[in-house]
């Protein structure tokens, strides 16, 4: 299986990254893409900027343990997981999660399964900036039910 | 010795973003450093020994509390994650 798992400050294409991941690969059916935009708004304020921290090393270590767990559950062609940290503006890309297969099934569940465990077990922080000043922004207690909802 | 980090609020509430420390008895475990950083008091007891989430890694891996520490490890504090 193709596997690409980057952090990086430069600006992020998305559909360039997917491209690539399909690329001469005619065994590929389907490509399931997640793309996570930074908002202009967040818990009832709006946001002008966004700055994102990660703690290097272990990041990786996080995302290939997630990107190989969800390879044994489902058979994958491909996965290019890439995110962004330093400073975001709003309408910028801060995540892909782009999953090739045979067939829609597997891309489907194997790119919300890489998402949501990201969302709780990779070590990426966001501070925002509002018109009151910057502040770190708080985990959410839906990003720890969704990824619970895979441990059945 | 072993390495502390601290990371995003931690990191700029406690002003640290990394040291070094003597393993003794008192870095022995997880939660025995814990222990050792709260007993600092002033913001070091507020955030180790306070209502706020800590998460802990060890050698780049979430870790649990009762994790043993040795010559070398990395350990690293910081709040829950919020990429994506």
């Amino acid at each position: 299986m193709m596997k690409e798992i980057r952090v990086q400050f430069e600006t992020l294409d998305p559909y360039k990254e997917i491209d690539t991941l399909r690329a001469d690969n005619k065994a590929i059916g389907a490509v399931v893409n997640f793309i996570g935009l930074m908002r202009d708004f967040n818990e009832g304020d709006s946001v002008s900027q966004m700055s994102l921290e990660h703690y290097p090393g272990m990041t990786e270590k996080a995302l290939e343990k997630i990107v190989d767990e969800a390879s044994q559950r489902w058979e994958l062609l491909g996965v290019r997981v890439i995110h962004r940290v330093g400073d975001l503006d709003p309408l910028d890309p801060i995540v892909l999660v782009a999953v090739a297969s045979a067939h829609r099934g597997e891309a489907f569940k194997a790119c919300e399964f890489i998402i949501d465990f990201l969302k709780t077990r990779a070590p990426f922080w966001k501070k925002e900036t509002t018109a009151d000043g910057s502040r770190w922004v708080d985990a959410r207690h839906t990003d720890d039910e969704a990824e619970a909802r895979w441990q059945s | 010795m072993i390495k502390v980090l601290y990371f995003a609020r931690l990191r700029e509430e406690l002003k640290t973003e990394s040291e070094e420390l003597a393993l003794d008895a008192s870095t022995a475990d997880i939660i025995a450093l814990k222990l050792k950083l709260s007993a600092r008091g002033d913001i070091w007891s507020d955030i180790f020994a306070g209502d706020e989430t800590v998460m802990a890694a060890l050698n780049q891996e979430v870790a649990k509390p009762d994790d043993k520490l040795k010559d070398g490890d990395e350990v690293a504090f910081f709040p829950p994650v919020t990429g994506g």
